[in-house]
C-alpha cells in the first residue's frame, strides 16, 4: 500500500471474525464506493493484530490509526471524518495506542515503530511452556486447515506462490525444495528443523524456540504432511538449554493433544518429532554435514548429488529449514500467499528476523520487511551509534556475510541487493561497528571464527584460511608486508572458488568486503605501522597529556602492571616499554588526559 | 484430550481465554516477566523473586504472575509488562532492578498507576 494512500486493514484473525469483522468489512466497502473513492482507498484484510479482546480492530494507513469494537453503524463517521476529512474519529480509536499517563504507546517508539512481526507475533506475549495459551493466540489452526482442507500440492502451492525463501542463510525457495522431496521415491522420509544456530552474535534461532517453540513444531508438521513425512528432528545446539527444555516440553504436549502422533486429528496421517543435540558445530549449517552428524559420523560435508531430497539422513528422502523458516509456514498457511508476497521487495518476500547488535543504542532481536534499509536498522531501530560517535560499518549475515559501510547506508536489505555487495542475509546477524573499530581486525576476528570452525576435509578451506589468518594477524602486529593486501584478495578468490561446501566459500567475504571499502586501514597498518581506529594493540600507545593531566593518581592506582608514576597533584607518566596497553588508564581518567596514539 | 477438529482447537482457546483474560477472571492485574536466556542473564529471576515476594507479603489474590520468552529489546533487559484491569494497554518496564520492583508494585499493581520513569511504552507491538 503507498504511503500517501488511504487504507484501511482489517484484521482477518478468528476472534475478529467472530466478532463481526465481515460486516465491517463490507460497511467499508458501501461507503467508501458511496463516496466514490474506490480507487482511492484500499481496503484489505490481514492476520491477526493481537488485540484480539479488542476486536473487531481497523487500521487506518498511512498514519496506523487504530479503531476497535467497530460496528457496522460506526463505518460511515470513520469514512466521513476520518479518511476524507483526515481527522481521526476519537470516540472510536483505541485508547491504548494512544499512550497512558503520558507513557508512549509502543508502535511510536523507535524500537518497535518500522518491526513487523509474523515470525515473532508470539514474543513476550505467551507462556512458552502452555500450549493452551498459543492455541489461543490462534495455534493448530494452520495445521487443521492444512490436513481438513488444503492437501500436500496445495500446501506446496501456497509456500511457493508466498515467495518464501529459506532462512537458514542459503535463501533457497522453501516450495521448490519441499516439491523435491515430496517427489522423490521412498516410503520412508524425514524433516529436520536446523537449530544449531553458529554464528558470532547470533541469536534469533533460540529466541524463537524460547518464546514460541510450538509455532516450529506446528510448521514442521505442516511440512511433513506435505512431502510426506512421519518422523522430524529437531537439531538443536546443546549450548541453548532453556530452549531444549522448551522445545521438549512443546513436543510432549503437542503429542498429548493429539496434534503429534497417531493419525493427526483423525486424518490419517501420522508423524512425531524427536530431538538431536548438537555440540555446536558452525559447519553443521551445511546440510550433508548436519545429516552426517544426525547419523552419529563426523559433521564433514559431502559431495551432491545426491541431494538430501532425494538421499538425505539414513539415506531416505529428507528435508531441511531452520527455525525461522519452519516457523513462518502456519502464518502462510493461516493467511494466504498473496498476504506473504505483499510484504517484502519484489524478489525478497516477508519478513526476516534479525539479531541486531554491536555498537548501537539499542541492541536486539528485530523483526523487519524485507526491503528495509540499513539506515533504518541502524538509527530508526537501534537508534544510532552511541556517545555520538560516527557510524563506520555493518557485518551482515555473520562471518559467511560481508561488511556494509556508510556508503552503502540506503541499501535495500534484502537478499538481492546484499548479493550484490558481496554481503549475505545469512541467517540474520547484523553486527554494527563505530568509529573506534579497526576493520582489518574486525576481518581477522571473522576468519579466525570460521577457520577454527572449518571440518578439514578440503584444503582450499583448512590451509588456505589458515594462511590468511596468518597474514591478517601480521597485519595487525605491525608485521604487515607490501603486497599482503594482493596476496589476501588472490587467496581469497581462490579459496571461495574451490572450496567443497560453503563454509569455505563464503569464509572470505569479511575479507573482500573490508578490502573494498577500507583498503586505506590495511595500507596504514601495512605502510605507516599506524592503526587509524587505534585499536590494534601492537600498533598503538597510551601518553598522558601533560596539559590535562591533574595528578588525580586514579590512573596510577588503577593500572594493573603498576608502571606509571606520579605523585598527588604532579604529572603522571607511563612506562611504554611496561605498558600492556589493557587500556584501563584511559578507560578510569575522568579529564580525558590519557591519549591513545597510533 | 485428543483435538479432531477446529471446534477442540476452539475449546481449547476458549478455556485458556476464561483463565487469563483478566476481564473474564478474579484477576486484578497480570504480571509477565519476560524469561528468555538474555532476560535471565540479566537477572530477569531476582525480578520474578521480588515480585513474588512483593505478592506474599500483600497475600495478593487478585494479581496472576506468568513468564514468556525475550521482548526483543536485549539491551534493557530485564523486562516485564504490567497489565490491570482498568487500564486497556498493557505497560512494558525495562531495565528492571529489585528497588524498582518494589516501587511498580506499590504504585501500578496495587495503585494502578504506571511508573512513567521506569516505563518503556504501553500497547502492543505491531503484527503483519
Amino acid at each position: 500500500m503507498p504511503n500517501d494512500k488511504n487504507g484501511v486493514v482489517l484484521c482477518n484473525g478468528t476472534s475478529c471474525v467472530l466478532n463481526g469483522s465481515q460486516k465491517v468489512k463490507k460497511a467499508f466497502e458501501e461507503h467508501v464506493r458511496a463516496h466514490g473513492l474506490e480507487n482511492d482507498v484500499h481496503i484489505e484484510l490481514d492476520g491477526c493484530q493481537g488485540l484480539c479482546t479488542q476486536g473487531p480492530i481497523a487500521r487506518i494507513e498511512p498514519k496506523g490509526t487504530i479503531y476497535h469494537r467497530l460496528k457496522a453503524e460506526d463505518i460511515p463517521d470513520i469514512v466521513d471524518e476520518h479518511l476524507i476529512e483526515g481527522h481521526p474519529v476519537e470516540r472510536l480509536v483505541f485508547e491504548g495506542e494512544k499512550g497512558l499517563d503520558g507513557i508512549e504507546p509502543l508502535n511510536t517508539i523507535g524500537f518497535y515503530q518500522k518491526q513487523r512481526l509474523i515470525v515473532l507475533a508470539n514474543r513476550g506475549s505467551i507462556n512458552p511452556n502452555l500450549i493452551e495459551e498459543y492455541i489461543a493466540r490462534g495455534g493448530y489452526r494452520a495445521l487443521a486447515k492444512a490436513l481438513s482442507e488444503m492437501g500436500p500440492d496445495k500446501i506446496i502451492q501456497e509456500i511457493t506462490d508466498a515467495g518464501l525463501r529459506g532462512r537458514g542463510g542459503a535463501g533457497f525457495p522453501t516450495g521448490v525444495k519441499w516439491n523435491f522431496c515430496r517427489k522423490a521415491p521412498g516410503e520412508e522420509k524425514y524433516v529436520i528443523c536446523n537449530a544449531d544456530e553458529g554464528d558470532p552474535g547470533a541469536f534469533m534461532d533460540r529466541s524463537v524456540v524460547e518464546s514460541d517453540p510450538h509455532t516450529v513444531v506446528e510448521g514442521m508438521t505442516i511440512g511433513a504432511y506435505a512431502m510426506g513425512a512421519s518422523q522430524g528432528i529437531v537439531y538443536i545446539r546443546d549450548e541453548y538449554p532453556l530452549a531444549l527444555k522448551r522445545i521438549l516440553k512443546a513436543i510432549d504436549d503437542a503429542r498429548e493433544y493429539g496434534l503429534l502422533g497417531e493419525n493427526i486429528m483423525g486424518s490419517g496421517f501420522s508423524f512425531d518429532i524427536t530431538v538431536n543435540r548438537g555440540a555446536g558445530a558452525f559447519v553443521c549449517g551445511e546440510e550433508t554435514s548436519l545429516i552426517h552428524s544426525l547419523e552419529g559420523k563426523l559433521p564433514e560435508p559431502r559431495m551432491r548429488p545426491p541431494f538430501p531430497a532425494n538421499s538425505g539422513y539414513m539415506g531416505k528422502p529428507t528435508n531441511i529449514n531452520n527455525v525461522e523458516t519452519w516457523s513462518s509456514v502456519r502464518h502462510i498457511i493461516n493467511n494466504g500467499a498473496d498476504w506473504f508476497a505483499s510484504i517484502g521487495t519484489e524478489k525478497s518476500k516477508g519478513t526476516k528476523v534479525f539479531s541486531l547488535v554491536g555498537k548501537l543504542n539499542n541492541t536486539g532481536l528485530v523483526e523487519v520487511p524485507l526491503g528495509i534499509t540499513l539506515r533504518e536498522m541502524v538509527f530508526d531501530i537501534g537508534g544510532g551509534i552511541p556517545k555520538g560517535k560516527r557510524f563506520k560499518a555493518a557485518q551482515c549475515g555473520g562471518p559467511s556475510g560481508g561488511c556494509l559501510p556508510e556508503s552503502l547506508l540506503d541499501l535495500s536489505i534484502d537478499y538481492e541487493s546484499l548479493a550484490e555487495v558481496g554481503a549475505i542475509v545469512g541467517s540474520g546477524g547484523m553486527i554494527v561497528m563505530d568509529e573506534d573499530n579497526c576493520m582489518v581486525e574486525v576481518a581477522r576476528f571473522f576468519l579466525s571464527f570460521t577457520q577454527q570452525e572449518s571440518c578439514g576435509k578440503c584444503p582450499p578451506c583448512r590451509e588456505g584460511t589458515l594462511h590468511m589468518l596468518n597474514i591478517l594477524t601480521d597485519i595487525t602486529n605491525g608485521n604487515g608486508q607490501e603486497g599482503d593486501i594482493e596476496l589476501l584478495e588472490e587467496m581469497a578468490m581462490r579459496i571461495k572458488e574451490t572450496s567443497f561446501c560453503a563454509l569455505g566459500q563464503t569464509a572470505p567475504n569479511p575479507v573482500l568486503t573490508t578490502i573494498k571499502h577500507f583498503r586505506h586501514e590495511y595500507e596504514a597498518h601495512i605502510k605507516d605501522k599506524r592503526c587509524p581506529a587505534k585499536e590494534c594493540k601492537e600498533l598503538i600507545t597510551y601518553r598522558i597529556d601533560p596539559e590535562a593531566c591533574t595528578g588525580c593518581t586514579l590512573c596510577a592506582k588503577n593500572c594493573p602492571v603498576d608502571v606509571i608514576t606520579g605523585t598527588h597533584k604532579e604529572l603522571h607518566v607511563i612506562d611504554e616499554d611496561k605498558c600492556i596497553k589493557c587500556g584501563m588508564c584511559h578507560n578510569v581518567c575522568n579529564f580525558d588526559a590519557v591519549r591513545i596514539e597510533s | 484430550m485428543q483435538v479432531m477438529k477446529l471446534e477442540d482447537l476452539d475449546r481449547i482457546a476458549e478455556k485458556s481465554k476464561s483463565e487469563n483474560a483478566l476481564s473474564r477472571t478474579a484477576y486484578r492485574v497480570r504480571i509477565n516477566v519476560h524469561m528468555g536466556t538474555c532476560g535471565i542473564a540479566s537477572g530477569a529471576k531476582e525480578i520474578l523473586k521480588k515480585f513474588l515476594d512483593e505478592m506474599d507479603s500483600h497475600e495478593a489474590t487478585d494479581v496472576l504472575i506468568t513468564t514468556s520468552g525475550c521482548a526483543g529489546l536485549c539491551s534493557s533487559e530485564p523486562m516485564a509488562t504490567i497489565e490491570t484491569v482498568h487500564d486497556i494497554a498493557p505497560v512494558k518496564y525495562i531495565d528492571l532492578t529489585e528497588s524498582k520492583v518494589g516501587r511498580i508494585y506499590e504504585d501500578h499493581v496495587l495503585g494502578e498507576k504506571p511508573v512513567k520513569e521506569y516505563a518503556l511504552g504501553t500497547g502492543s507491538e505491531r503484527l503483519g
